[in-house]
């Protein structure tokens, strides 16, 4: 059947469209392999280029990701130990096992929700930020001023970032593995009439090293995303204000759909 | 001896900047068309044109910014379109670049940013780097100002911060990118007085690329007027000003140039190349 009058010209811009598309992301994700592997040979062999990675704007990435986050990484993280615990005692009822609440909270949280959540919470926070700081210094020609003076941007302002976050979002992590464990706890012991410690008692029992590991590696992997996709999307920042905003936006976006996608694989791999 | 530790030192009263048909593209837009010129020692070079004229992709092709599509460009003795990214950043150490806009690093205070060459490429004590810092700010009249944050500056405070950023360790060269845009004329008077005291005390080879014709004529030692890509005009302010070259009076008489086009060219401009 042949096509109607103009349906041929645009399957064909919807085609290009969708190969244009598909260039930009592949741009992108090699872009973002080559930002990780500079990042690396800026850290090992940065000294002998003469341009060593300073400790100071580690330390102060480090404060801004990691301690600046610690009251709202502690809130949600309360909350959804709290949650699960309220979830899991109500559908674990009616089979009369509302007592074993205390295994599927335990590894929900470790290997699932405390990296997940906390992964999405510094996307946001951090990510969004660091997108917007890469693309407001690419359009106010601040980028170009660091190379004409012999800084590498890379080493300047991606490896602090993405060091500090690969040391931070793991400590978070532990934390809101900690505080969410003890939300839930609070709960099942008022509940169940169980005393606190039995509850840690019956958690540590079913803890593995390797569940805690599972979270940590994944924490770790969300880190490096998290990092890259923000200097990614903030350092081709086109369009002055707007194009920051837009920028800042699509960070997070892709950020959250990157957690959760690698957070998918990750889980597939690792239990199978 | 022309040859130190690996690298070639201009011969004396040979140019300092040699740039030779260069030619580059955006895209598949060409944008420079053949540029050759050379800058000497210790004079003030001014590139003029108009927005589109293609002095800012030379400018960022000087910088090492970008790659030429053909052509050599040499800074210094150094061929730049074949240094590596480290040789780049070792010579961008004797070269001293104020952008339109100043490009401080909001993030840093005037102060900081004014130092941050002297942190990252010498192991001197901090003392002695805020007397550098101070020393430089004082140049450029802005003392006392070190602790302010950019965002705390006037347009033109910016730029003269941008310059003493520029000047600070000492470079044989200095690059500056539209120093009087958007300034009022009187702090704009003051930028060029600047740019004249920095060649004379500093004995600096300034490169400055602007569209201000008075700010043009009065630093200028030479000048390339730059169209479409092309070198119109390269001479003294004298040879500028006399060109018969219609396009140079154009620019000169601020006079606006309307595009010729035949009508087929027009038609598929308007329609972005598709049949109506």
């Amino acid at each position: 059947m042949p096509l109607p009058e103009g349906a041929g010209s645009r399957v064909v811009r919807g085609a290009e469209s969708v190969g244009r598309s598909a260039v930009a992301a592949l741009d992108a994700v090699g872009f973002g392999a080559s930002l990780l592997s500079q990042s690396g040979v800026w850290l090992l062999f940065g000294r002998r280029r003469g341009q060593a990675v300073r400790a100071q704007p580690v330390f102060a990435e480090m404060m801004e990701i990691g301690i600046r986050a610690l009251p709202i990484v502690t809130m949600l993280s309360l909350t959804i130990g709290m949650m699960l615990a309220i979830q899991g005692i109500d559908s674990l009822r009616p089979f009369g096992a509302e007592y074993q609440v205390t295994i599927g909270v335990t590894l929900s949280v470790t290997r699932e929700f405390a990296p997940l959540i906390t992964g999405i919470l510094v996307a946001g926070r951090s990510g969004s930020a660091l997108a917007a700081r890469l693309g407001s210094m690419t359009i106010q020609s601040e980028i170009d001023a660091l190379r004409v003076m012999g800084v590498n941007p890379v080493r300047y302002l991606v490896v602090p970032s993405l060091l500090a976050m690969l040391i931070m979002l793991p400590c978070l992590v532990i934390w809101s593995d900690l505080v969410a464990l003890g939300g839930a706890g609070l709960y099942v012991t008022s509940e169940l009439g169980m005393s606190l410690g039995a509850y840690a008692d019956q958690s540590l029992k079913y803890l593995d090293v390797e569940d805690l590991l599972h979270g940590l590696s994944k924490s770790a992997l969300f880190a490096a995303l998290i990092t890259v996709i923000a200097v990614v999307d903030g350092s081709r920042v086109r369009g002055g204000a707007e194009g920051v905003g837009r920028a800042t936006t699509s960070s997070v976006v892709h950020a959250i759909s990157a957690i959760v996608l690698t957070d998918m694989l990750f889980v597939y791999a690792a239990t199978r | 001896m022309a040859e130190a530790a690996g690298q070639r030192i201009p011969a004396p009263g040979g140019p300092v900047i040699e740039v030779r048909d260069l030619v580059t593209h955006y895209g598949e837009r060409q944008i420079l068309h053949g540029v050759s010129l050379e800058v000497r020692p210790g004079e003030i070079m001014v590139i003029m044109g108009g927005s589109g004229s293609g002095k800012s992709t030379l400018l960022r092709h000087l910088l090492g910014l970008e790659r030429p599509s053909s052509g050599s460009i040499r800074i210094l003795g150094r061929e730049l379109t074949e240094m590596s990214e480290l040789e780049l950043y070792q010579q961008s150490r004797r070269i001293g670049v104020a952008f339109q806009g100043g490009a401080l690093l909001s993030s840093l205070s005037v102060g900081e940013n004014v130092m941050l060459p002297l942190r990252e490429h010498t192991k001197l004590d901090p003392g002695t780097m805020e007397i550098m810092m101070r020393l430089k700010l004082e140049i450029v009249s802005l003392a006392g100002f070190e602790k302010l944050m950019p965002s705390e500056l006037s347009g033109g405070m910016i730029k003269r911060a941008a310059f003493a950023r520029a000047i600070i360790m000492d470079p044989a060269l200095l690059f500056c990118d539209e120093p009087s845009a958007g300034l009022d004329p009187v702090v704009s008077r003051a930028l060029d007085e600047l740019i004249l005291r920095l060649r004379d005390a500093m004995r600096m080879s300034i490169v400055v690329v602007t569209h201000e014709l008075e700010s043009a004529f009065r630093i200028a030692d030479r000048l390339a007027v730059l169209d479409r890509g092309r070198i119109l005009a390269l001479g003294s302010v004298e040879e500028v000003r006399g060109s018969p070259n219609p396009r140079i009076q154009n620019l000169l008489q601020r006079r606006f140039e309307e595009e010729v086009l035949d009508p087929e060219a027009y038609l598929e401009r308007l329609t972005g190349g598709v049949a109506p």
